[in-house]
């Protein structure tokens, strides 16, 4: 078993292959997004207990869609990567302090201790000597190589490349060493390598179809729970992998229930037919019951998420800064917040989730000010028609607002949105999709006027926002990312570009700083608030620990035992 | 009836050949498609996108496309699940245990209660049971299905206890009588709208039999009333039932849909809800025609079967 590696020391006790902030603070290799926890139980705490000396008993957590890809590099949605991170290792994690914390490799490469040259470019892994696939075979640095070769293999359906595709000269120095060199300087890699997942080489690379192969379906990891069995459209039952190198596991099997309709899930919870509630957790009307059942435990966290209306900057009148202040200033966000969400998230003014290392406090508060709403559009020239809405050059303040078709409190949100705006003589209509139409080109494209959308940011715990708001990043203009706002500054563009050189992070914390003035005052998104989630979790589950850096709450089941 | 059966045969063939084409069109003509759950959540650039459908053929011409795929599927490659790559053959296969399981319980049910209320009604018209059975399939045929199935967690799992609130079994357990505590709830509500259904044909069946010139000669006879019943009544009366139960799979699989969701039965109905909400064009396509043949030879083996069964029907 490995150790436990523990927490950033007051007394500044060093653990061994784990930078501290005041490492980063001199090397900065990315830095990890330190959050306070704010997952909170409402039911009574209990006593933690002790771990078992061996697995024992099972866990059968539901999520709301089904996994279904289990090769760990392909294009996969949140529910995989609660399958991937029992399965699978990356090099190291981020803990949900913030912290990278080493898990095949055997320290995070720092300046310091060689792991990375001071321009960023050399990157010198040390990697566990301990460490075996489920087959018993030994992991090597063989795998890493060839991980990275096959996410840059063009026959490969990879997920993305975003970072991966700098990576040059990859050498195997020794098993347990590695060598590569980055084309250009990109901070934003240590993150990324936090959430990529090694695959084994003496498997796959006997397959003749990368995208296609047993192991699709039956994977192999080095991770804490070995594959056991699928039944399509039910359960993945994954058991222990006794020989897993680090903390853990405490439970022999681990089974992902599949239950699609979430008010099903919550009764099944309620029921005691699931010990866990995993994405998309409790819906919020069922919180304040959820906090009362007996021996049930109620954790809700914030999630990387930001929820926002996301407008098209380039359709008519969002093309007006005024216009979008003044939609802004007339949003009741504390009626969404509250009557709509329960009051359950937060409210933000950022991209960046609040417990983040890059959180820019002290951005201009929104205010809800319908008044200075219509003085600012009178001011602007945009006068009000006969109809009520307002016009400006033969441009009418109306346009549509989409979502997700049978997301209800998107909906409820699109009807106050409605009242709202229509008080400073703007007129919206609801045009909303199914998730299988909105998202494709629809949103890509950049075909909409305005959407209601919820939105991570974060390549891992890192802010560089690029693919999001830089200037070649509009698909809809051919760019490469997913600015679909088509949001063009080249003052963002300069931030953007000097953030992801930098590695001292304190450079890149006023480099991001001031990324996230410039997006709130330019209004390049109306942000609503932080993403939330609420979690169930059955008395006597011990070691859920909300991570803020993972998509997905369920990270650490290795550390998940009965008390 | 050979010549009957090969021209129903050839007629099958033609129609499945327009459902495939029809269902192919419209699945990709429809907005959106199979990397639309990518684009919100897994941070894929437009680029990779295109990659990836390259990758997938889906950037060609959609006549070059449905050829590609008709081509296939007559050397018996159905394709593969765009979600877990696996063959279509195989996930609809690993499904329809499930469905079948539900659905055969469901009709054995709605079979047997359904004849049972018939009958009854059409012996004892306009009586208190007849009127209260008529009520009852109305409410039935009302009752929207996923509601009732919700009603019926509420009660019988949450409340009561005494079902579970889902599932097809314990992981882990999979006993016969785990299978059978689990299958009970949905069997019954996917059965109430059958059990309606047949409750109602079964009465006009029956009431159109029993007044019929041959069973007043019986009674005139003296024939005993249990025996014209069973052998005189029964008999005919269940004919037109067998047009019935072979239109029944469509309905069937539109219950099961509903009833799958609710009471997270590993299904056909709820792979087909997935698989359209995913654009998982080859499984969607896979469940249609498996789907469109079911309901043919359904309809065919019931035109045949009462053919048999009823001298006076010749078919030509």
């Amino acid at each position: 078993m490995a150790d436990d590696t523990g927490k950033f020391s007051v007394g500044g006790l060093h653990h061994p292959g784990i930078p501290n902030r005041r490492q980063f603070f001199q090397l900065g290799a990315g830095a990890a997004a330190g959050w306070t926890l704010s997952g909170s139980a409402f039911a009574q705490t209990e006593r933690p207990g002790i771990p078992p000396d061996k697995p024992r008993g099972q866990v059968i957590a539901a999520l709301s869609q089904e996994p279904t890809v289990f090769h760990p590099l392909m294009p996969g949605i949140e529910v995989d990567q609660g399958v991937w991170w029992q399965v699978f290792s990356p090099l190291w994690f981020i803990d949900p302090d913030g912290k990278f914390v080493p898990d095949l490799a055997s320290e995070v490469p720092t300046v310091e201790n060689g792991g990375l040259s001071a321009d960023g470019l050399t990157w010198k892994i040390k990697l566990r000597k301990d460490v075996k696939w489920h087959d018993g075979t030994a992991f090597t640095a063989d795998d890493v190589k060839f991980s990275l070769d096959l996410i840059n293999n063009p026959d490969f359906r990879v997920r993305n490349r975003v970072g991966h595709s700098l990576v040059k000269d990859i050498t195997v120095v020794a098993p347990d060493e590695i060598h590569w060199r980055m084309e250009a300087p990109y901070s934003p890699y240590m993150s990324i390598l936090s959430l990529t997942f090694i695959v084994p080489k003496h498997i796959l690379e006997k397959v003749s179809d990368p995208n296609s192969s047993p192991f699709h379906n039956a994977p192999v990891g080095t991770g804490p729970f070995r594959w056991g069995e699928r039944v399509p459209g039910d359960h993945i039952l994954l058991n222990a992998h006794t020989g897993y190198h680090g903390k853990g596991p405490y439970v022999e099997r681990v089974v992902f229930k599949y239950i699609p309709d979430l008010t099903v899930l919550y009764t099944q919870f309620r029921t005691g037919q699931v010990d866990y509630t995993g994405l998309q957790g409790i819906l919020p009307n069922f919180v304040q019951e959820a906090k009362t059942l007996k021996g049930r435990k109620i954790f809700v966290s914030s999630t990387s998420s930001v929820e926002h209306i996301a407008p098209n900057l380039e359709f008519g009148p969002f093309a007006d800064r005024t216009v979008r202040e003044a939609l802004y200033l007339a949003i009741n966000k504390q009626a969404i917040i509250d009557a709509l969400n329960y009051g359950l998230p937060t409210q933000t003014e950022s991209f960046v989730p609040q417990q983040a290392w890059s959180f820019q406090q002290g951005l201009p508060q929104h205010k809800y000010d319908p008044t200075r709403a219509n003085a600012l559009l009178d001011a602007a020239g945009w006068a009000r028609g006969s109809s009520g809405v307002r016009e400006k050059g033969g441009v009418k303040l109306e346009f549509t607002n989409s979502t997700t078709a049978g997301n209800a409190v998107r909906e409820q949100t699109q009807q106050l949105l409605i009242q709202d705006w229509r008080a400073i003589g703007a007129s919206m209509r609801v045009n909303n999709m199914p998730a299988a139409v909105i998202w494709g080109d629809f949103w890509q494209q950049s075909k909409f006027n305005s959407v209601i959308v919820g939105v991570n940011f974060m390549l891992g715990s890192d802010p560089d926002v690029t693919p999001r708001f830089g200037s070649g990043a509009i698909p809809a203009k051919g760019g490469r990312g997913y600015n679909t706002y088509q949001y063009q500054s080249a003052e963002a563009d300069r931030l953007l570009a000097q953030g992801a050189r930098q590695f001292d992070i304190a450079q890149r914390k006023t480099t991001y700083g001031d990324l996230q003035k410039l997006i709130r005052n330019d209004l390049a998104i109306l942000p609503l608030f932080q993403g939330f989630i609420a979690e169930g979790v059955k008395e006597g589950l011990q070691g859920f620990r909300p991570n803020i850096n993972t998509s997905t709450n369920c990270w650490n089941m290795r550390e998940w035992y009965w008390a | 009836m050979a010549r009957y059966v090969l021209n129903r045969l050839a007629q099958a063939v033609i129609l499945l050949v327009i459902v495939s084409a029809i269902g192919f069109a419209l699945l990709h003509l429809a907005p959106g498609g199979p990397l639309s759950q990518f684009a919100a959540s897994a941070q894929m650039t437009q680029e990779d996108l295109d990659r990836v459908s390259k990758q997938l053929g889906l950037d060609r011409p959609l006549p070059i496309q449905y050829l590609d795929w008709f081509g296939r599927m007559l050397k018996g490659d159905w394709g593969k699940s765009y979600r877990d790559g696996e063959a279509v053959l195989s996930v609809i296969s690993s499904h329809l245990g499930a469905t079948l399981e539900l659905m055969t319980t469901a009709t054995i049910i709605a079979v047997l209660l359904g004849c049972w209320i018939g009958i009854l009604g059409a012996l004892r018209r306009y009586s208190l049971f007849d009127s209260l059975a008529t009520v009852g399939a109305m409410i039935a045929l009302s009752i929207p299905t996923f509601w009732f199935g919700l009603v019926t967690i509420y009660v019988f799992s949450v409340t009561l206890g005494w079902l579970p609130a889902g599932n097809r079994e314990t992981v882990g357990d999979g006993s016969f009588l785990d299978l059978l505590h689990h299958l009970i709830a949905p069997a019954m509500v996917l059965a109430l709208v059958e059990t309606a259904m047949w409750g109602r044909f079964m009465r006009s069946s029956m009431l159109e039999v029993i007044n019929q010139d041959y069973i007043r000669t019986a009674r005139a006879k003296g024939m005993p009333e249990w025996r014209i019943l069973t052998v005189h009544a029964l008999r005919n009366a269940l004919l037109p039932m067998i047009t019935v139960a072979g239109l029944q799979f469509p309905t069937l699989l539109g219950g099961a849909l509903v009833a799958e969701t609710v009471f997270t039965w590993p299904g056909m109905g709820r792979l087909f809800l997935d698989s359209i909400g995913y654009r998982d064009y080859p499984v969607v396509m896979g469940i249609l025609m498996f789907s469109a043949t079911m309901v043919l030879i359904g309809s065919l083996m019931a035109d045949i079967l009462y053919a048999v069964v009823d001298p006076r029907i010749r078919v030509s």
